[in-house]
C-alpha cells in the first residue's frame, strides 16, 4: 500500500496565509515550503509567485466554504476532513458548504488508501481551522480595543462579553486580511480541548448524502461535458497479449461508431495503457454494441499456458521442498524491513517441533480476488492543442497518468477529481486515465487531420472488461506447523508461504510471542496475472489463514480460543519483534468484544450454533471480532450477530460513518468468504460478472452488527480498512464452534455451502 | 426508430436503436444520469427504474420494450427530495459510495407501494437484486423501515 510522508504533524516549516476575494471574502489556508517547490515557488520567492492555499473562504454572509482535500470513493472524507477544520474555526456545520478540490501541488497529498487520511490530516486541519480562529480573534481585538484574551468565539461570531458586543467573521474579514497570517505555534497553541468539540466526534451526515437520494449527485460515470464521445477499449483477455489486426473499417461502419484504432501500449506497470482496439461512439451503448462486430487477433503471449490449478500444484511442491530442506537449526535475526517483509527465523523451530508434546499441520488457502466497485472503471478527457483536460476517479490521482497516455508533459494536465462510486484499491492504479489520455489524443488528433473541432472521451469499461483486467488481490498459500508443549503454550510456529507477490506476514502476530519462529516464502512462477492491494493489505487474506491457525491451535491445546489469543498477548517474547504492533490494543479490543458478545455463555448456544473470535492489527488500528453463525447438515449458512470493537485511538473523526465502514467491513468479508473467488484458465480470468462473483446481498447479512469504539491515549488513525481483515476468520472460526468443521480455504460455495 | 417515452410524466422523444437498453437512452440521449451502469446483465440493480411501478433492470429493458409504460426514475421519486425514502436515506446517513442508493431507492418505492409496511422478510425479498458493494444493507432496511406506515414490522 501506498505511504505517505509527512504523517500526523504538521511541517515545521509550513505556513498560514491570508487572502481577500473579491465581494469582501477572505481565504485561509497553509502551505508548506515543499508544496511549493513542486509548483516552482518557494517560501523565499516572490510573493506574487505564489499560489494562496485555501481550504476556508468566509462569505460576506457568514457562511463558510471548506475545502475537501481528498477523493471520496465512499470513505465519507469528503465530510470527516471539513469537518475538523470547521471545528477548530469554531462554525456551525450548517454554515459550511464543502468544495472538492482540484488536484493541485498546494494541498499536498491528495490519496485515498492506506486508512491513512485522518492520521496524515488530522492534525494539519485542525491547525488549518484553528488558524482561521486565531485571525478573528486578533481582528476584533485590534477593532474593538481590548486584549484578545477577553474574546470568545461561537458560531462564526467573536464575543467580547465584558462590553457585550459581538462581530461576524464576515464583519471581520477586511480587517483581518490587514493583519499577518498567525504563525503555526500560535494556531496549534490555540487548538481547542478536544472535551469542547461540538463537531467532531458527531454524527454527520455525508455532505453528498440528500444529493445521493435525489440521483444528482455526479459520479465520475456522469462526467459529460458537451460534445462528448463515447469509448470502449477492447484488451485481450490474456494478460500481456497484443493486438496483431482488427477488422476496423467493418466496424469504423458501424451506426453512431466515429473513431475505430488500435492503441498501441503506452508507460510501464500498472499505471501503463495496454495494447487494445479502442471504439468511439456517439453513445456508449452503441462503442459497446460494435464489439459484437469487432474482430481481433490477438498475439496472446506467454501468460497463455498458465492457470490456477497449476499455481496450486506448484505451491505444494514448493512447501514439500521447503520442509524437507528446513535448516537443522537457526539463529538468524530477525529482518529489519516492516509487514510483507522477507521472512522471520527466531529460535529453533526444528528442535522444539521435536520436543513438542504435540505438533498440529495445516495447509490454508485464500484465492485471488478482484475489487469489484460497483462503478465500472471509467475516465473522461479532453486533448486540445498540446493540453489535456480530465476528470480522474482515481485513489492517487496523477497528473503523470493521462500524460503518459497522451505522451505529453504532466504539467500540460488539468486534473479534476470526480466522486466514484467504491475504491476498495481498485483506483489506486489508474490505468484508466492512461487509457483515456491516449484515447483521446488520438481522438483530436484523427478529428483536427479532417478538419473538426476536438471533443471530450469519455471511456468506460464493462464489468467484463472490469473483471478481466483489475489489479487482483495475491492468492495465498500458506503451510502452517505447530509445535505445544505439554500445557498446551504455543512453543514453535512456522508459516510457509507459497506467495504471489512477495506478500509474507513476517511481522505479524503470533511472533513475537512465540520462542521458535520460521516464516519463509517461495514465489510462485511464472505469474503474469497483475496483483495489487485490496482493502487491507495484506491482511485481508493473512488474517484469515493466521487467525483460523491460531484457533486451531487453540482447540488443540483444549484453550477457550478468545483467552488462548490473550494468553498468547501477555507473553511477548524479545524486544520489538513485533513490527509496531501494542499488545495491549490487542487485549483492549478482544476483552471488549468478548464483553459484548457474551462470549463467556457461548456454551448455552444451540447445537448447529456457534460463535467464533479473531482480532487483526491492521493500518495502524486494531479491530476484533465475534460472530455467531448457525449451520445445517447441509452446509447452509447464516452469519446471526456480530459484535466489533475497534481501537483507532482517541478521537473518532465522524461516528455515524466509522459504523457505517464496520458494516461494510464485515458485510465485504462476506463476499469474500462465500462466493468471491477469480480463477486462471490459458492465461485469463475465468469469472466474467457478477454472476460468477456474487457480492453479498440484504437478505444474508446479521440483523445486528454492534460496534463499540474504544477511545484510547493514542492519535486517531483510520478506519476504512481494519474493519475488514478479522470479520472473515470470525466467521470461519465460528463454522467451526458450529460445525466442527474447520475451513482453511476460501471460498466457501465450492466447498457446498450456501447462505442460509 | 423514434420512441415516445413517458419519462417521470413528461413525453420525451428519442431516436435511438431498437436494442438499446433503456438505461442508455436515460442516461446518453436524455441526460438522467441518476441511474446507474453496475453490470450490464440485471445483477447488481443500480439501473433499477420503474416501469407502470414494477421495478426493472434497465440495462437489460431495451428501448423497444418499453411500449407506453410510465417510467419513473430517481429524479422523478419526488422534485425535491422529500419523499418519505429519500428523507429516511438522509436522516439515518445511509450511503458511504452511494453508487448503488438510486436503485435501491426505486425498488425500495416500489415495495411500500405496494406493501406499506414490510417485514423484514419482504424487505429481504424486495431488495435482493440491489447490490450494496459498500455493505449499507443494516442501514437501508433501517431507512425503509422507518418511511414505512408505522415503522415497518420486525
Amino acid at each position: 500500500m501506498a505511504h505517505t510522508k509527512n504523517d500526523s504533524r504538521l511541517d515545521r516549516r509550513a505556513f498560514l496565509q491570508v487572502s481577500v476575494l473579491a465581494g469582501g471574502g477572505l481565504l485561509i489556508g497553509f502551505s508548506s515550503p515543499d508544496a511549493l517547490a513542486q509548483r516552482g515557488g518557494g517560501p523565499g520567492g516572490a510573493a506574487a509567485s505564489l499560489a494562496p492555499n485555501v481550504y476556508i473562504t468566509i462569505h460576506p454572509d457568514n457562511t463558510f466554504t471548506i475545502i475537501a482535500k481528498n477523493p471520496e470513493t465512499g470513505q465519507g472524507i469528503k465530510t470527516a476532513l471539513p469537518m475538523i477544520i470547521a471545528e477548530e474555526l469554531d462554525v456551525d456545520w450548517a454554515q459550511v458548504k464543502i468544495q472538492q478540490a482540484d488536484l493541485d501541488p498546494k494541498y499536498g497529498a491528495q490519496m485515498e488508501g492506506g486508512s491513512r487520511a485522518i492520521p496524515s490530516n488530522y492534525h494539519n486541519m485542525r491547525v488549518v481551522g484553528a488558524g482561521g480562529r486565531v485571525l478573528m480573534l486578533a481582528a476584533a481585538a485590534q477593532q474593538w480595543n481590548v486584549p484578545q484574551s477577553e474574546l470568545t468565539t461561537a458560531r462564526g461570531v467573536v464575543s467580547h462579553a465584558a462590553s457585550n458586543r459581538t462581530a461576524t467573521y464576515a464583519s471581520l474579514a477586511s480587517r483581518a486580511a490587514t493583519l499577518p497570517a498567525p504563525e503555526v505555534t500560535t494556531a496549534e497553541a490555540a487548538l481547542k480541548n478536544p472535551r469542547d468539540f461540538k463537531i467532531i466526534g458527531q454524527r454527520i451526515r455525508g455532505v453528498d448524502a440528500q444529493d445521493i437520494v435525489m440521483g444528482k449527485a455526479i459520479f465520475s460515470i456522469d462526467v459529460a461535458p458537451p460534445n462528448t464521445l463515447h469509448a470502449v477499449f477492447d484488451k485481450c483477455p490474456v494478460f500481456g497479449g497484443k493486438v496483431v489486426s482488427a477488422n476496423l473499417d467493418e466496424v469504423k461502419k458501424l451506426p453512431g461508431v466515429r473513431h475505430a484504432f488500435v492503441v498501441e501500449p503506452a508507460g510501464q506497470g500498472s499505471n501503463s495503457c495496454v495494447s487494445g482496439v479502442a471504439i468511439v461512439a456517439d453513445s456508449w451503448w452503441l462503442a459497446n454494441d460494435a464489439r459484437r462486430t469487432l474482430r481481433v487477433m490477438w498475439d496472446e503471449g506467454a501468460a497463455a499456458t498458465q492457470s490456477s490449478v497449476g499455481y496450486l500444484a506448484q505451491a505444494r511442491a514448493l512447501a514439500a521442498k521447503a520442509a524437507a530442506a528446513t535448516p537443522a537449526a537457526a539463529s538468524a535475526p530477525a529482518p529489519a524491513g516492516g509487514r510483507g517483509g522477507g521472512g522471520a527465523m527466531i529460535g529453533d523451530v526444528n528442535a522444539a517441533f521435536a520436543g513438542a508434546a504435540k505438533v498440529i499441520e495445516a495447509e490454508y488457502f485464500f484465492p485471488l480476488l478482484s475489487h469489484a466497485p460497483l462503478e465500472p472503471q471509467n475516465s473522461t478527457a479532453h486533448y486540445k492543442d498540446g493540453r489535456l483536460e480530465i476528470w480522474s476517479p482515481s485513489q492517487i490521482p496523477s497528473k503523470q497518468h493521462p500524460a503518459t497516455g497522451a505522451g505529453i508533459p504532466p504539467e500540460n494536465v488539468t486534473m479534476h477529481l470526480a466522486r466514484s462510486g467504491g475504491g476498495f484499491g481498485r483506483r489506486l492504479v489508474s490505468d484508466y486515465d492512461v487509457e483515456v489520455g491516449r484515447i483521446a489524443k488520438m481522438v483530436t488528433d484523427e478529428r483536427v487531420a479532417a478538419g473538426l473541432p476536438s471533443v471530450p472521451v469519455k471511456l468506460l469499461w464493462t464489468r467484463e472488461d472490469d473483471m478481466a483486467h483489475d489489479q487482483y488481490r495475491p492468492t495465498g498459500y500458506h503451510f502452517f506447523k505447530a509445535g505445544l508443549d505439554a500445557s498446551g503454550k504455543l512453543i514453535a510456529y512456522r508459516d510457509f508461504v507459497a506467495s504471489t507477490n512477495s506478500v509474507v506476514p513476517a511481522n505479524e502476530f503470533p511472533r513475537g510471542f512465540v520462542e521458535n519462529v520460521s516464516i519463509m516464502s517461495e514465489n510462485v512462477t511464472p505469474f503474469s496475472v497483475p496483483t495489487g492491494a485490496l482493502r487491507a493489505p495484506p491482511t485481508n487474506g493473512v488474517s484469515f489463514v493466521i487467525q483460523g491457525f491460531i484457533d486451531e491451535v487453540a482447540v488443540a491445546a483444549g484453550k477457550d480460543p478468545l483467552q488462548y489469543r490473550l494468553d498468547l498477548l501477555n507473553s511477548p517474547v524479545g524486544p520489538g519483534a513485533t513490527g509496531g504492533f501494542n499488545p495491549a490494543r490487542a487485549r483492549g479490543v478482544l476483552e471488549a468484544v468478548r464483553e459484548m458478545s457474551g462470549w463467556n455463555r457461548r456454551s448455552e448456544l444451540p447445537t448447529g450454533t456457534g460463535k467464533g473470535v479473531a482480532f487483526q492489527f491492521a493500518h495502524a488500528g486494531y479491530v476484533a471480532y465475534v460472530v455467531e453463525v448457525s449451520v445445517t447438515a447441509s452446509k447452509a449458512l447464516r452469519v446471526r450477530r456480530a459484535w466489533c470493537a475497534v481501537d483507532i485511538g482517541r478521537q473518532i473523526v465522524n461516528p455515524s460513518q466509522a459504523e457505517n465502514l464496520v458494516h461494510g467491513g464485515l458485510i465485504e468479508a462476506m463476499s469474500h468468504l462465500m462466493a468471491w473467488n477469480i480463477t486462471i484458465d490459458k492465461g485469463r480470468v475465468v469469472e466474467q460478472n457478477f454472476r460468477q462473483y456474487q457480492p453479498t446481498r440484504m437478505s444474508q447479512v446479521p440483523t445486528d452488527i454492534q460496534v463499540r469504539f474504544l477511545q484510547t491515549d493514542f492519535d486517531p488513525t483510520g478506519l476504512g480498512e481494519p474493519s475488514l481483515p478479522p470479520a472473515v476468520p470470525a466467521i470461519t472460526n465460528a463454522i467451526f464452534a458450529a460445525s466442527g468443521v474447520r475451513i482453511r480455504s476460501l471460498p466457501l460455495a465450492p466447498q457446498g455451502y450456501s447462505w442460509g | 426508430m423514434e420512441y415516445s417515452l413517458n419519462v417521470n410524466g413528461v413525453s420525451r422523444k428519442v431516436d435511438v436503436p431498437e436494442r438499446m437498453p433503456l438505461l442508455w437512452v436515460l442516461r446518453d440521449s436524455l441526460g438522467l444520469k441518476g441511474t446507474k451502469f453496475g453490470c450490464g446483465i440485471a445483477q447488481c440493480g443500480a439501473c433499477t427504474v420503474l416501469l407502470n411501478g414494477q421495478p426493472t433492470r434497465s440495462c437489460v429493458t431495451a428501448v423497444s420494450a418499453v411500449g407506453t409504460r410510465a417510467v419513473s426514475t430517481i429524479e422523478g421519486l419526488s422534485p425535491d427530495g422529500s419523499h418519505p425514502l429519500q428523507r429516511a436515506w438522509v436522516e439515518l446517513d445511509v450511503p458511504q459510495c452511494g453508487y448503488c442508493q438510486a436503485g435501491q431507492l426505486m425498488a425500495a418505492s416500489a415495495l411500500l407501494k405496494s406493501t406499506p409496511s414490510p417485514t423484514d422478510q419482504q424487505i429481504d425479498t424486495a431488495m435482493s437484486g440491489n447490490v450494496c458493494r459498500c455493505g449499507t444493507y443494516l442501514r437501508i432496511k433501517q431507512a425503509i423501515k422507518a418511511a414505512a406506515t408505522g415503522g415497518g414490522r420486525a
